[in-house]
């Protein structure tokens, strides 16, 4: 046993309005910058949609993630490594930039500088890229919100795949919807990293955070591909990929990731996880897709169980780190209550951010008194979204796991109600989905009030103990390329175009 | 003339590989960040798939074939039977095919940097010039295929590989010597050449120094530690 630790993350969707704002403070930090515009390393995206970029989740188009060869060894989609480097002049399964969408800006400054004409002046579009004229914008980082586009494009949503009837959910009066917010899974057994022929990707052994480094990036690009969630970007300026970092600053100093903390759904947690490094292989080459969420859960360690503690102190791990690990939310939601789920563990990545799926109205046959009773509990048969879609997305397409986690938050509303309002204590309810009355109140208070510090439970790593302070005084910090060198000046003679320089056209008024 | 025959064929090779050798390592050392593929198939893909393949398979065997037969002594080639006609004939042969390989992938690859808006836009000036510095120095390779139709008994393919072997054994004089009345055709092929090797560390070609081939030997996953503990 090889105890390692990581932060993993919760999303719980049944809270998550969609309001972006985890997008724009990520933004705001990360990516507004040329090269980057059109990377999201946090988007949100309306399901069912196609996603971004287009068609990300259907793997026979972009061959992300890793399969089971003919040996039943684990090998990357993209093919072997002699595949993998035979590609490396021209990458056959890297998107192109329309797959995400052609960045843009509009020309405001027309509007204030424009001579009288008859029509009104507007401010029209222009590429950031080629730095001319848009006439039409074709698509953007969330074209389709709220259900945004017509159902025949949308229904090439891969999760769709076996929904019986699909076509069903494109009248108004099935539709559904529901929002997925996605950034970096910070897998345990990450394909990007398995795919840069550089090996400029690492996963840090303290805190599991996936990084990118940018002096050892190469541009070969083929992590871009390796990746099935679409979530390592090609700057098209540096030549670089990047990449979600999970606010690792933040994360060392004790802090929430940015997406994280300024969520207004309060739907993101972050606790640590133990897991045993040995295991992964193992469990990521789990031959049945199905069986691959269970083999997650299975390489995760007891935080509480003595003896992994001990094996934790033997791998140096902070004791900080572990009392983090005995209060972490994303143990308790994972592997106690079993309400938050991997996204698609049938690419056998071994996902680090974990998604509790949404509640959804009853159809209105149901309001009406025909609704189909299990128990205590409304049949889940009768929700608008269909649990096979959710268990394409989240298990693989095997449904128990998602009635499990739905009908256990159902019975915690059940209960709440009971208590609350009847004045009783429905246990019977909580009888009929496995939870005691202590783990209910605990889900509800980590569910439902969600307080920041039951939220965030995030050890500082140490790192002034860990490295030699007297080294890092006065270094670089985050900065381009070779930001700190002396002599460095406007001029460089092995650059490529400065990062701050934008290409713009003159724009002219037909009068 | 001799001035600029010993300028060119006895001291500007060594300035240019002193250039590449010195400008190479301060790159790598300073400037890691600026050491990459720049590579513009996000912005587009279905020209570069078809003009790069092209072009690096060319430019790989020709580079090889270059490598190979301008460095290797010519006492070799008796010991292996290969005479110097011989030798000749498949210099042209494979040089040729290869060339029209590259020629192919090149003028698609140029094309698309000056056509294309966004390729365009997102060009340094330096992957231009280079671009079309390899360009011309194939064409010129190119045509010293019809020159050598003329001595297709190696005699002045011989005179290329003294200059070549005398210049890398610092023999400068004998270098210039072995290149005084080769066709002007060759002469400006190597002193085109050389200045490629000048201005290489300033280049994206720099990339070639990175041919990731540990990646077959490595393991899949990398996790890094912190620095101690």
């Amino acid at each position: 046993m090889k105890v390692r630790a990581q932060i993993g993350m919760v999303l719980n969707l049944d809270k998550c309005i969609g309001c972006h704002t985890c997008s724009i403070t990520c933004k705001n930090v990360w990516t507004s910058r040329e090269g980057v515009e059109y990377a999201w390393f946090n988007n949100v995206e309306t399901k069912p949609g196609v996603g971004f970029p287009k068609e990300w989740e259907n793997q026979d188009k972009w061959n992300g993630g890793w399969v089971r060869n003919k040996k039943g060894n684990l090998e990357l989609k993209i093919g072997a490594k002699r595949r993998v480097l035979a590609n490396i002049f021209a990458n056959p399964d890297l998107p192109e930039i329309d797959d995400y969408y052609e960045p843009f800006d509009f020309d405001y400054q027309h509007l204030h500088t424009a001579k009288d004409t008859k029509h009104q002046p507007v401010a029209r579009p222009r590429s950031l890229i080629s730095g001319q004229r848009m006439e039409k914008i074709e698509w953007g980082p969330n074209w389709e919100e709220i259900l945004g586009t017509e159902f025949s494009k949308r229904k090439k949503d891969k999760n769709f795949d076996e929904v019986v009837q699909k076509d069903i959910y494109g009248q108004f009066e099935k539709t559904f919807m529901m929002y997925l917010p996605r950034l970096c899974e910070h897998c345990l057994n990450p394909a990007c990293v398995a795919a840069c022929p550089s090996g400029a990707i690492y996963k840090r052994e303290e805190d599991g955070i996936v990084l990118i480094d940018q002096d050892k990036c190469r541009g070969w690009r083929m992590c871009v591909s390796g990746c099935p969630y679409k979530k390592i970007y090609y700057n098209w300026k540096t030549g670089k990929s990047e990449k979600c970092t999970f606010c690792y600053p933040r994360i060392e100093a004790g802090q929430p990731t940015t997406c994280s903390e300024t969520c207004v759904g309060r739907i993101r947690y972050l606790g640590v996880l133990l897991y045993d490094a040995d295991r992964i292989e193992e469990a990521a080459n789990t031959p049945n897709e199905q069986d691959l969420y269970q083999a997650q859960l299975d390489i995760f360690l007891d935080p509480h169980d003595p003896e992994v503690q001990a094996a934790a102190r033997k791998e140096g791990i902070a004791d900080n780190w572990i009392q983090a690990a005995q209060r972490s939310p994303v143990y308790m939601m994972a592997m106690q209550w079993k309400v938050a789920l991997p996204l698609h563990p049938e690419y056998r990545t071994l996902p680090m951010v974990w998604y509790v799926p949404p509640l959804s109205p009853i159809q209105s046959a149901v309001e009406a008194g025909h609704v189909g009773m299990n128990g205590e509990i409304p049949d889940l048969k009768s929700l608008r979204i269909p649990l096979r879609y959710l268990a394409n997305m989240l298990t693989a397409g095997d449904e128990f796991p998602i009635v499990r986690a739905l009908e256990r938050m159902i019975a915690m509303r059940a209960y709440k109600r009971s208590q609350h309002v009847d004045g009783v204590e429905d246990v019977e309810v909580l009888k009929q989905v496995g939870l005691t009355q202590h783990q209910v109140e605990e889900m509800y208070r980590y569910m439902a009030l969600a307080n920041y510090e039951d939220r965030f439970v995030i050890p500082t790593s140490h790192r002034a103990y860990a490295e030699n302070a007297y080294d890092v005084k006065g270094s670089c910090g985050f900065t381009f390329g070779n930001g700190c060198s002396d002599g460095n000046n406007d001029v460089n003679l092995f650059g490529a175009k400065k990062q701050s320089v934008r290409q713009v056209i003159p724009v002219t008024v037909k009068e | 003339m001799n001035y600029l025959n010993t300028f060119f064929f006895g001291i500007y090779p060594y300035i240019a590989i002193a250039v590449l050798v010195i400008g190479t390592w301060i790159r790598y050392d300073r400037e890691q960040f600026t050491w990459k593929t720049s590579s513009s198939q996000l912005l587009e893909k279905k020209q570069l798939r078809r003009g790069s393949i092209a072009f690096h398979i060319g430019i790989l065997a020709i580079f090889a074939g270059h490598f190979v037969g301008l460095l290797t002594p010519s006492e070799v080639w008796h010991v292996l039977g290969v005479s110097t006609s011989a030798k000749q004939i498949i210099a042209m042969g494979a040089g040729g095919l290869f060339g029209v390989i590259c020629f192919y992938g090149m003028t698609i690859l140029i094309v698309r940097r000056l056509k294309n808006p966004r390729i365009r836009a997102n060009s340094s000036t330096m992957d231009i010039a280079i671009l079309l510095l390899l360009y011309a120095q194939l064409i010129l390779g190119l045509l010293s295929i019809f020159v050598s139709l003329g001595h297709l008994d190696g005699s002045e393919m011989l005179k290329l590989m003294a200059w070549a072997q005398n210049t890398v054994t610092f023999d400068a004089t004998t270098a210039v010597a072995a290149m005084t009345d080769v066709h002007w055709i060759f002469k400006l092929h190597i002193t085109l050449g050389m200045t490629i090797f000048l201005v290489f560390p300033f280049t994206r070609l720099v990339h070639m120094f990175s041919v990731p081939v540990q990646y077959l030997r490595r393991q899949h996953q990398v996790v890094r530690q912190k620095a101690a503990r």
